[in-house]
C-alpha cells in the first residue's frame, strides 16, 4: 500500500581517517516526513549527500522507485527527482533570487545558450507566491538576511518538484513564525506524495512534524521507529546509546554586583537604535528577540566588528574606544559568531590551529616558537571535554560536521580565556548531548567570574540560562526581565513590540 | 512579527554607502577619472586632443583591451590567467606560420591565429579543472609554455607578413575611413568594441556569463546545483584564449610581422585594466563596459604623459600608483 521511493542498503562511506558510514539502511516512503537524528558526526549529512549526488558511495545499493539507481553528481540527483537543501547555505550572494533559483537550468531563448531573464524572474515571483515570500526575485541575495537566505533555499529546493527533498537542519536560521510557514509547506507536499528527509538537533520539531524516525549514532544504522509511537527520551537513549542524562535546570548563582561591561546610546542606522545596557561580573545576560531584533548587530557593534554612527562604552568602569575586533580582544571581549563558517574558523587549518589562533600568545616560549605540546594538551582537553568528533586534532576542520565545527568555535573562545564573551546562538546545530556540556561549561566559567552575553532563539534556553534577559525589536530594548519573573510568553510580547504602533504584534509575518 | 520580507533595501544605508555600492559606482568613478585624465591633458598640452594622438591612443588601446576582455571572465571567477600575454605573441606567430610560411589565405591565417589562442586556453581550463592546479600556478606554467614555443618555432626573429599584402590593413586600414572620407579610425579600434559587444553579451545574456558569476560567487553551491563546473571553466579559460589569439592577431597585422619577444608583460597591463575597471579578484563582480574604461584610463595616462615629456621611468611609477589607488577606492567601497 505505501509506496517506498528510496531504498537505501549497505551504504558504506569512509573519509581520510574517518570510517563515516559503516552498513546504513534508510527506507523512504512517498508521502511521509521521515526524521533523521543523531549525534554531531553520527553520518546524517555524509548518508544524505550520497542520496543527494554530493559524494559517491565506497559499497552499497540505493534503490529508487525498486529500481537500483547509480547517483553520481547532483544533476543524476536531479534528474531522478531528489533535491537537497544543504546544512550550510549554498547560494550566490552575487546572483539575484531568481537566477539563484534557475541556476544549472536556466530557461533560454531560441538561440542556444541566450538566457530569458524574464521568464525566470516570473517564475521565481510565482513559486514565492506560493509560498507566501514577499521577495522581489531581482534582489541580490548578498542583501538578505541569513533566515531569507534559507527561505531561498528553500524555495530553490521546492522548484524542482521533486519526488524526495531532504532538508538538512532547515530551521537551525528562521523565525519561530518562518517555521511554522515551512511546517505548512512540508505538510503541503507529504498531501502530495512527496518524500520528505528531515534532519534537525530539536526534537520537539520531530514530534510536529515527522510520521518516522530514523536514528543513525556513529556512522551506523540504530533503528526506524514511528514517531507517534515513541518519546522524546527513547529517541535520545537511542541516539547517545546510554541512559538519557536528567535533563535539570542548572544551578544558577547570583552574580556579582560589579558591572564589567556598560554599553550606551549605541545606535547604528537603521538597526540599531539607542541600545543601553550593563553587564555584570559573573553573570549570563539573554539577548532574546526574534530573527532581525539587532542582537547580532549588537554583538559585532561591542566587538568592533562593524562601524556605528555613536557608541559609548565602559569596560571594568574605564571609558574604551573600540574601533576593531584586535582592540576588543585587547579590552578582554571575545565573541563567538551566528556564522561560524564566515567569521568563527579557517576552515582549512586543522583543529588544533583554528583553536589557539586567538591566543597564540600564550603558547609562546622565551623565543617567540609555538610551544607545540602545550597547545596539544589545551586542544586535546577541549576536544574531550567538549566531544568534538575528529579522527585526530590535525584534522582540517572543513572535515568536521556542521555541529563539530561549531563546537572548535566554541573551543577558540574559551581557550581565549577572555572576560566578557558574547556567544551568538551557541547550541545552533549542535546535539543534545553536547548542548548540555555547553549549558555546563557556560555556567562554570560565570561561576569563575567571567561573564557572558548569550544570544539565542531558543526560548527555553534562554530562560534556563540567564540571570537577567534583555528583550530586543527591531533594533531597540523593548524590555528586561529578571530570571524569576520571565516566561515565553513576556518575552514574546516584549519581542514583538514594534515601535510602530499601527501594526498589531499579531500581524502574521507573511501576509 | 517584526519580519519584513518586503525590504531588499541593503542593511546599511548612508548617503555615501548608497552611491558607492555596486559595480556601477567603480565604473562611475573609473570613468570620471577618464575625463579628468583628458581634461588635464588637453589642459597641458595642446597636442594631446589632436586627432592623430587621439587615434593613436585609440589603437594602443585595442591590443591590450582585447586581452582584457578575455580576461574578464576569468576573473570575474575568481581566478586570473597570468599567460595571457605570451599566449598572445604565440598566437602571433602561429598566424605568421600559416600565412607567411605555409603560404594560407589570410582569413584563414587569421581564423588559425584565434583558435591557437583558443588551444592555449583550453589547456589553461583542463589542467586547472581536471588537475585541481590553482589557476595562478597553472598558467603561469602556461605562460612559460608559450612564450619558449613562441620563440622556437619562429626561430627567434621576427616574422614578417610581406607577401600578404591585405593582412596589415585588418588592422590598420579603414573601413570607416572608406566610407566617411577624414574619419581614418583603424579597423583595430573597430574590432576592439565589436569585441567588447560580443563579450558584454557573453558575460551578461548567456549561460556561460550566468556561470562566470556563480563560480566567482560560490563554486561549491555552483557545483551543488547541478552545474558542471569543470566543463564551464574550461570553456570561460578557452574564451579568455580565444580573446588572446585576436590580440595576437591585431598585434601582429599592426605591426606587419610577429614579435616572438614581445609578449611578456601585456597580463599584467590586462589585469590593471580589469582592475581599475571594478572587477573584483575575489570574483562574483565584473563589468565589461568598466573593463574598457580601465583599459583607456591605462593607455590615456600612458600617453598623456608622454605628449607631457614624462620620462619612461616615470610613466610607469605613476601608472602602478595609479592601480592602486583605483583598488583602493574599491576596497574602500566594498568595505561599506
Ligand atoms: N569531506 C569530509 N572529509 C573528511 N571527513 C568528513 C567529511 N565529511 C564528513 N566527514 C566526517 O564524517 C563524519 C560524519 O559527518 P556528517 O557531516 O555526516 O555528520 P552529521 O551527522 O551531519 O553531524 P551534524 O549534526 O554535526 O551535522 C564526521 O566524523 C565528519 O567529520
Ligand atoms: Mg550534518
Amino acid at each position: 500500500m505505501t509506496d517506498v521511493l528510496v531504498l537505501m542498503e549497505g551504504i558504506e562511506k569512509s573519509f581520510p581517517g574517518v570510517h563515516a558510514l559503516s552498513q546504513c539502511q534508510f527506507e523512504l516512503r512517498a508521502g511521509e516526513v521521515h526524521a533523521l537524528v543523531g549525534e554531531n558526526g553520527a553520518g546524517k549529512s555524509t548518508l544524505m549527500k550520497i542520496l543527494a549526488g554530493v559524494y559517491s558511495k565506497d559499497a552499497g545499493r540505493i534503490f529508487y522507485r525498486g529500481r537500483e539507481v547509480d547517483i553520481p553528481n547532483p544533476r543524476a540527483a536531479q534528474l531522478l527527482g531528489i533535491s537537497m537543501i544543504h546544512q550550510e547555505l549554498n547560494l550566490m550572494p552575487h546572483l539575484t533570487v531568481a537566477q539563484n533559483i534557475f541556476i544549472g537550468r536556466e530557461p533560454r531563448q531560441r538561440i542556444p545558450f541566450v538566457l530569458d531573464d524574464k521568464r525566470i524572474n516570473e517564475q521565481t515571483r510565482a513559486l514565492l507566491d506560493r509560498l507566501h515570500l514577499k521577495l522581489d526575485p531581482r534582489t541580490k541575495v548578498a542583501d538578505l538576511t541569513v533566515a531569507k537566505q534559507q527561505m531561498v533555499e528553500i524555495a530553490k529546493a521546492l522548484s524542482f518538484n521533486s519526488e524526495v527533498l531532504i532538508m538538512d537542519e532547515p530551521t537551525a536560521a528562521l523565525t519561530e513564525a518562518e517555521i511554522a510557514e515551512l511546517f505548512r509547506i512540508i505538510r503541503q507536499l507529504r498531501e502530495n506524495g512527496v518524500g520528505i528527509v528531515y534532519i534537525s538537533h530539536r526534537l520537539d520539531e520531530l514530534k510536529q512534524i515527522s510520521d518516522r524516525v530514523t536514528v543513525m549514532r556513529d556512522g551506523r544504522y540504530i533503528d526506524t521507529v514511528e514517531t507517534a509511537q515513541t518519546t522524546a527520551d527513547q529517541i535520545i537513549k537511542m541516539m547517545v546509546g546510554r541512559t538519557i542524562y536528567e535533563v535539570m535546570p542548572e544551578l544558577r548563582d547570583e552574580p556579582y554586583s560589579e558591572t564589567v561591561l556598560r554599553v550606551s546610546n549605541l545606535n547604528r542606522g537603521r538597526t540599531l537604535k539607542n541600545v543601553s545596557f550593563e553587564l555584570k561580573r559573573g553573570e549570563i545576560l539573554g539577548f532574546a528577540g526574534l530573527m532581525g531584533a539587532g542582537r547580532t548587530e549588537v554583538a559585532r557593534a561591542i566587538f568592533g566588528a562593524d562601524p556605528v554612527d555613536s557608541m559609548d562604552m565602559w569596560v571594568m568602569g574605564r571609558k574604551v574606544q573600540i574601533s576593531s575586533p584586535a582592540d576588543a580582544v585587547a579590552h578582554g571581549i571575545g565573541y563567538l559568531s551566528e556564522d561560524r563558517k564566515r567569521y568563527g574558523l579557517t576552515l582549512s587549518m586543522d583543529v588544533e590551529d583554528n583553536v589557539v589562533l586567538g591566543s597564540m600568545k600564550r603558547f609562546l616560549n622565551a623565543l617567540g616558537i609555538i610551544k607545540r605540546s602545550d597547545t596539544r594538551v589545551t586542544v586535546e582537553e577541549y576536544v574531550k571535554s567538549l566531544a568534538i568528533r575528529t579522527p585526530s586534532i590535525h584534522q582540517q576542520v572543513k572535515n568536521l560536521s556542521g555541529g563539530n565545527q561549531q563546537k572548535v568555535v566554541i573551543a577558540k573562545w574559551l581557550t581565549a580565556n577572555t572576560d566578557i564573551l558574547i556567544f551568538d546562538e551557541p547550541t545552533r546545530g549542535i546535539d543534545v548531548g553536547a548542548k548540555s556540556e555547553i549549558y555546563k561549561l557556560l555556567n562554570e566559567l560565570a561561576r569563575n567570574g567571567k561573564s557572558i552575553i548569550m544570544i539565542s532563539s531558543e526560548l527555553p534556553e534562554i530562560l534556563r540560562m540567564s540571570h537577567r534577559i534583555i528583550v530586543m525589536c527591531e533594533g531597540r530594548i523593548t524590555g528586561e526581565l529578571t530570571a524569576a519573573e520571565a516566561t515565553q510568553e513576556k518575552i514574546m510580547r516584549l519581542a514583538t513590540q514594534r515601535e510602530d504602533t499601527t501594526t498589531s504584534p499579531t500581524e502574521p509575518v507573511y501576509a | 512579527m517584526a519580519v519584513d520580507i518586503t525590504t531588499s533595501v541593503p542593511q546599511k544605508s548612508s548617503l555615501a554607502g548608497s552611491l558607492l555600492r555596486g559595480n556601477a559606482a567603480q565604473r562611475i568613478l573609473a570613468f570620471a577619472a577618464l575625463i579628468i585624465l583628458f581634461v588635464v591633458f588637453s589642459l597641458a598640452s595642446p597636442n594631446f586632443l589632436q586627432f592623430n594622438n587621439i587615434i593613436g591612443i585609440l589603437l594602443a588601446t585595442a591590443v591590450n583591451g582585447v586581452l582584457a576582455l578575455g580576461v574578464t571572465f576569468v576573473i570575474t571567477t575568481g581566478g586570473i590567467d597570468l599567460s595571457i600575454g605570451t599566449v598572445m605573441s604565440f598566437s602571433a606567430v602561429m598566424t605568421a606560420v600559416f600565412i607567411t610560411f605555409w603560404g594560407l589565405p589570410t582569413p584563414v591565417g587569421i581564423l588559425g591565429g584565434i583558435l591557437t589562442g583558443a588551444v592555449a586556453g583550453f589547456l589553461n581550463g583542463l589542467v586547472i579543472a581536471k588537475l585541481r592546479i590553482p589557476p595562478f600556478i597553472a598558467t603561469l606554467g602556461v605562460m612559460y609554455v608559450a612564450k619558449g614555443l613562441a620563440l622556437i618555432i619562429s626561430g627567434l626573429r621576427p616574422i614578417y607578413f610581406n607577401d600578404a599584402p591585405d593582412f596589415r590593413p585588418v588592422a590598420m586600414g579603414s573601413v570607416i575611413g572608406a566610407i566617411v572620407p577624414g574619419l581614418e579610425i583603424p579597423n583595430a579600434v573597430l574590432i576592439l568594441f565589436g569585441a567588447a559587444a560580443i563579450a558584454g553579451f557573453i558575460l551578461n545574456r548567456t549561460v556561460l556569463g550566468r556561470y562566470t558569476f556563480a563560480l566567482g560567487s560560490n563554486e561549491e553551491a555552483t557545483r551543488l546545483s547541478g552545474v558542471n563546473v569543470d566543463r564551464w571553466k574550461i570553456a570561460i579559460y578557452t574564451l579568455c584564449g580565444l580573446f588572446s589569439g585576436l590580440g595576437g592577431v591585431l598585434m601582429a597585422a599592426r605591426l606587419n610581422s610577429a614579435q616572438p619577444a614581445l609578449g611578456q608583460g601585456y597580463e599584467l597591463d590586462a589585469i590593471a585594466a580589469v582592475v581599475i575597471g571594478g572587477t573584483s579578484l575575489a570574483g562574483g563582480e565584473g563589468t565589461i563596459l568598466g573593463t574598457i574604461i580601465g583599459a583607456f584610463v591605462m593607455s590615456v595616462l600612458v600617453n598623456g604623459l608622454r605628449i607631457l615629456s614624462v620620462p619612461q621611468e616615470w610613466q610607469t611609477v605613476v601608472t602602478g600608483a595609479i592601480i592602486i589607488v583605483a583598488v583602493y577606492i574599491d576596497i574602500i567601497r566594498r568595505r561599506r
